[in-house]
């Protein structure tokens, strides 16, 4: 096993747990959890290492089945591909160690193909990521978001209908770029990213070039929730299952954004890019969905509610710095995709932790028993809402700080407004939250209602990842610059 | 140019960490009360001694300095403990020893809930200011200036009633808008000066950067610090956060929270745009007249507040303002009288605000009409009270009127008779909120058929210390003096810095 194999080992890590899982739990399904951990275990491992290799010796690639592209597929590992595999990979485990204990609660006799279906999922998108053909990126996203669809569906009585919505619209988001490509494929000739881009600097007619990509575009839009087209999350996200939404949530928005960076600033010229009146809608749709999803999250009743309609405003930031199309927009919006994957997944978790120990994650239902109960639940919600709304030195503060130079650099005074008004709207629905779970003491005489399943902190299985996560942010903040300069700066793509 | 130079040391950084060491182990020992106070106490006394260490460095133009490692590309999170930072440090250090005695008297005499979570987040609070006070850049002063907002929240809200959660919502509204204008004049900064650093005569000299853009990012920065300096109408969150229990009004609403913003405007004024720039751009301008209104409005809504704390607090924002307004001046007298005015409020208003304190917890009163005859059953008490009112009214031989003397002598440096005269103004206003709280407690006879009792000796103790302090400091004002002329002479010095002009174009 050598290293220019890595591409093509990550994603088959996932593929091989995932009939693995299938297997082994027909027979014995205690093993399922097992396999899964160790299954994702194996696919950090190998991201993680081949993040270090190409940060010390420069991209890999692999062709898959030995046919040397532009007609094979090829998988790649450079800067960009090998960071996001590594967030995606680290940021899904994380969730599965958690999720053993939520969905032996909350969705038993499901377990073995819900946690099948989350390694296609994981294996979709790390697919997504690491693939270096356009068309088989649309295999891979198909991959994932039919696994999410699954994941999703398992959950409250109301969940096989949200997902139904979600199916629908991410259908569509699919045969967009599906419809998109074929335009880009009829005027070049070409799917694979590389030598699409060195054809489309020479293809004369840019209408259907154009128009392809407005299709691609807006099918990734659909996938990433980029405002307004976020109908879908909320529900999908709010009655899935607590392993189910924090495996996707976190994860499945980032990829599509990913493939918007991709798109943009390899396939094609990024100066080419910069002049397209679509990378300027994806930025102001992006400020207009962080100032609409941060609003419409103080309004929410429901924690995971309110967390989903917070992710659509936190992907906005990530689309705001696409859209500026500039290096520190770049440095922003890459940034942000990990840090905002640990944040929200560390939220996402402590709302899983509450509904495994309080039965609900209805807000206006917390009270400050919780702070004696859950103590370090609790303090690691606590740092990632502070993380959320961007108080130094937490990861969330360098988002902002970067966006903000970013933005001035181009003397975007509307980005800059919602950024600064966004914090406070964070600061509004978060410390709404955590007034009930520190201060607000319990309505008298309901005290010991149906609520309390079982008092006390979560386990080690449940509480370690949170805190890892949570921990993560504070390293994250303070390792910034050095993320910066030596993974994020190097990946920046020629011409940007 | 820098007036000194600078050499390694990790004091600063220490100083910073002690007490958040200390919050780590006060949480840990929550269960043993007094184990968890000799930590309060033992913090504030190593964290006294590590910025006592610096002064005769800062004194003699040498200024430890540590750099950690990078935040942001070509920004490191870096300390610095140059004469003006030591100066903060040591008013908020000093007190800081005081009212932890005072603050465990205080809390157990009254029986506060919470005790762990309280002293935990003033240890927080303080290793924010210390921070505030040795940071050696733009960015590193706004990551310690937030840590700051945060970390007093849980104090604001210490007694979690509605009118607390209430107070606590409307804090962090004041506080996180201004952490976010900050952030971006910060970022702003960066931009348009291509550094971050404060350097004593200001950092945009040179830059090539427009009048309009200079003037911008001075009314956003202005906003950031100016909240927690009380400017109004930026001053709105301070009576409300008198909620809190009384040592927190004390250290945190007199010294630690609110001089970090009047320090965030010495160190804007006069480290990042620098003197030359605030004169030439008319910035100076906008800010001594916003520092002049808010001292004469706040003393006239003080002399209408019934509410003891309340009143002190509005005090509080009219003192605030001397400090800006000296520091508008921009004149040696004008600069060295506010940096003295810095601590000179510093121990006078602790003490006035202790002795509230300790009328709270001994006769539970909390409004001015209710102290009739107090000064019999409190004659400690109210004397200190009546030494710190005289103080702050300009009365010699206490402290107040060696800085109100030098901020007179500014005005006139600077030939602004319009500043003289709002200063003059605000010591008869001082007099006129103060001295009928004094005639009330000593000439007037009781109400209450039973007489109260002095408060304990853990509270009367650091009262007097505080009292007897602001009497020291204006016989002996050579130390600070000394710091302060350091300060004044670098910034007035910098690139270009006139030393006599006056205010505006």
């Amino acid at each position: 096993m050598t290293a220019a194999n890595l591409p093509a080992l990550i994603p088959l890590a996932y593929l091989v747990t995932a009939l693995l899982i299938q297997l082994a739990g027909a027979w014995r399904r205690s093993l399922a959890p097992t396999l899964a951990v160790t299954g994702a275990s194996a696919g950090a491992v190998l991201a993680l290492a081949g993040l270090v290799r190409v940060a010390a010796s420069g991209p890999l690639s692999y062709e898959l089945g030995g046919w040397p592209p532009p007609v094979g597929i090829e998988f790649v590992l450079d800067g960009l591909s090998a960071f996001m595999v590594a967030v995606v990979t680290v940021v899904g485990l994380v969730a599965l160690v958690h999720g053993g204990r939520t969905t032996a609660t909350e969705i038993p006799g499901r377990v073995v193909p819900f946690l099948s279906a989350s390694m296609i999922f994981l294996t979709g998108l790390t697919g997504m990521v690491l693939t270096g053909d356009l068309f088989n990126l649309y295999v891979f996203l198909e991959i994932s978001s039919l696994a999410a669809y699954a994941l999703l569906a398992v959950g409250s009585r109301q969940a096989p209908l949200s997902t139904f919505r979600y199916l629908t619209m991410g259908t569509a988001g699919a045969s967009f770029y599906l419809f998109g490509l074929a335009f880009l494929y009829l005027e070049a000739g070409t799917l694979n990213m590389a030598d699409l881009g060195r054809i489309l600097s020479l293809v004369e007619s840019h209408a259907p070039v154009i128009m392809g990509l407005t299709f691609m575009g807006v099918g990734m839009a659909l996938k990433m929730a980029l405002f307004p087209l976020h109908g879908w999350l909320p529900d999908a996200y709010t009655d899935a299952s607590s392993a189910g939404t924090s495996l996707v949530a976190p994860l499945g928005t980032k990829v599509a954004a990913y493939v918007l960076l991709r798109l943009f600033f390899y396939v094609l010229e990024p100066e080419y890019a910069r002049g397209l009146p679509l990378l300027t809608a994806v930025g102001y749709l992006g400020i207009a969905g962080v100032v609409w999803g941060s609003v419409m999250a103080i309004l929410q009743p429901e924690l995971k509610r309110m967390l989903a309609y917070s992710s659509v405003s936190q992907v906005g930031y990530i689309a705001a710095g696409i859209g500026l199309a500039s290096p520190l927009g770049f440095i922003a919006a890459v940034l942000h995709i990990l840090n905002h994957a640990f944040m929200k997944a560390c939220l996402f978790l402590v709302a899983g932790s509450l509904r495994l120990r309080r039965g609900h994650s209805h807000i206006p239902r917390f009270d400050r028993s919780l702070r004696r109960a859950m103590p370090w639940s609790m303090a690691a919600f606590a740092l990632a809402a502070l993380s959320m709304i961007g108080i130094p030195p937490t990861a969330g503060f360098f988002s902002k700080w970067y966006l903000a130079l970013a933005a001035l650099e181009q003397a975007n005074w509307v980005l800059l407004a919602a950024l600064v008004a966004s914090s406070l709207l964070n600061a509004v629905y978060f410390f709404r939250v955590l007034e009930r779970m520190y201060l607000v003491p319990a309505p008298e005489g309901v005290g010991t209602a149906p609520a309390a399943i079982e008092p006390g902190e979560v386990p080690a299985s449940m509480l370690v990842p949170t805190l890892v996560l949570a921990g993560g942010l504070l390293v994250l903040g303070l390792g910034n610059a050095w993320l910066v300069t030596h993974l994020i700066r190097p990946m920046l793509p020629a011409g940007l | 140019m820098i007036p000194y130079e600078t050499y390694p040391s990790v004091q600063p950084l220490l100083a910073v960490l002690v007490s958040l060491a200390a919050a780590g182990l006060i949480v840990a020992s929550g269960r043993r009360p007094a184990l968890r106070e000799t930590w309060t106490l033992a913090a504030a006394a190593l964290k006294f001694a590590l910025v006592l260490g610096l002064v005769p460095g800062a004194l003699a133009g040498r200024a430890a300095e540590v750099t950690l490692f990078e935040i942001s590309p070509g920004v490191a999170l870096a300390l610095r403990a140059d004469p003006l930072g030591v100066f903060f440090a040591l008013v908020a250090s000093g007190l800081w020893v005081v009212t932890s005695v005072y603050s465990i008297g205080y809390v157990r005499a009254g029986g506060e809930a919470n005790q762990t979570r309280y002293f935990a987040s003033f240890a927080v609070c303080l290793s924010a200011t210390i921070g505030v006070a040795f940071s050696a850049n733009l960015l590193t002063f706004l990551v310690f200036y937030e840590m700051l907002s945060l970390a007093t929240y849980p104090l604001v809200i210490h007694k979690e009633t509605p009118e607390a959660l209430a107070a606590g919502r409307k804090y962090l509204a004041y506080a996180l808008t201004a952490g976010g204008l900050l952030l971006v004049a910060t970022a702003w900064t960066w931009q348009a000066a291509g550094t971050l650093e404060f350097r004593p005569g200001g950092i945009f000299a040179g830059s090539g950067a427009g009048p309009g853009t200079i003037r911008a990012i001075f009314l956003l920065a202005l906003v950031g610090v100016g909240v927690k300096a009380g400017i109004m109408p930026l001053h709105g969150w301070l009576p409300s956060a008198m909620v809190a229990p009384t040592p927190v009004s004390a250290l945190l609403h007199a010294v630690a929270v609110v001089k970090s913003g009047v320090f965030g405007v010495v160190r804007l004024v006069g480290f990042v745009f620098g003197p030359e720039l605030m004169r030439d751009l008319g910035l100076a301008a906008v800010l001594a007249g916003f520092a002049g209104a808010t001292v004469v409005l706040a003393s006239l809504i003080a002399l209408r507040q019934d509410n003891l704390k309340r009143r002190l607090a509005y005090s509080t924002v009219g003192h605030l303002s001397y400090i800006v307004l000296g520091a508008a001046l921009l004149s040696p007298s004008g600069l060295s009288g506010a940096l003295l005015h810095l601590v000179n409020h510093a121990t006078m208003k602790i003490t006035l605000f202790f002795c509230a304190g300790a009328i709270y917890v001994s006769l539970k009163k909390k409004n001015v009409s209710e102290l009739d005859g107090v000064g019999r059953d409190m004659p400690w008490t109210m004397g200190a009270f009546t030494v710190a009112a005289l103080g702050l009214a300009g009365v010699p031989p206490v402290n107040g009127f060696v800085s109100k003397y030098l901020l007179c002598l500014g005005t006139l440096e600077a030939g602004e008779v319009a500043a003289l005269v709002v200063l003059l103004l605000s010591g008869l206003l001082n007099a006129a909120y103060f001295f009928p709280i004094v005639h009330r407690a000593f000439f007037r006879p009781s109400r209450d058929p039973v007489r109260g009792r002095e408060a304990p000796a853990v509270m009367v103790i650091p009262i007097a210390v505080v009292a007897v302090l602001s009497v020291a400091l204006g016989l002996f004002p050579n130390l600070f003096f000394d710091l302060a002329s350091a300060v004044t002479a670098g910034v007035l010095a910098g690139p270009g810095g006139g030393v006599t002009a006056g205010i505006g174009p």
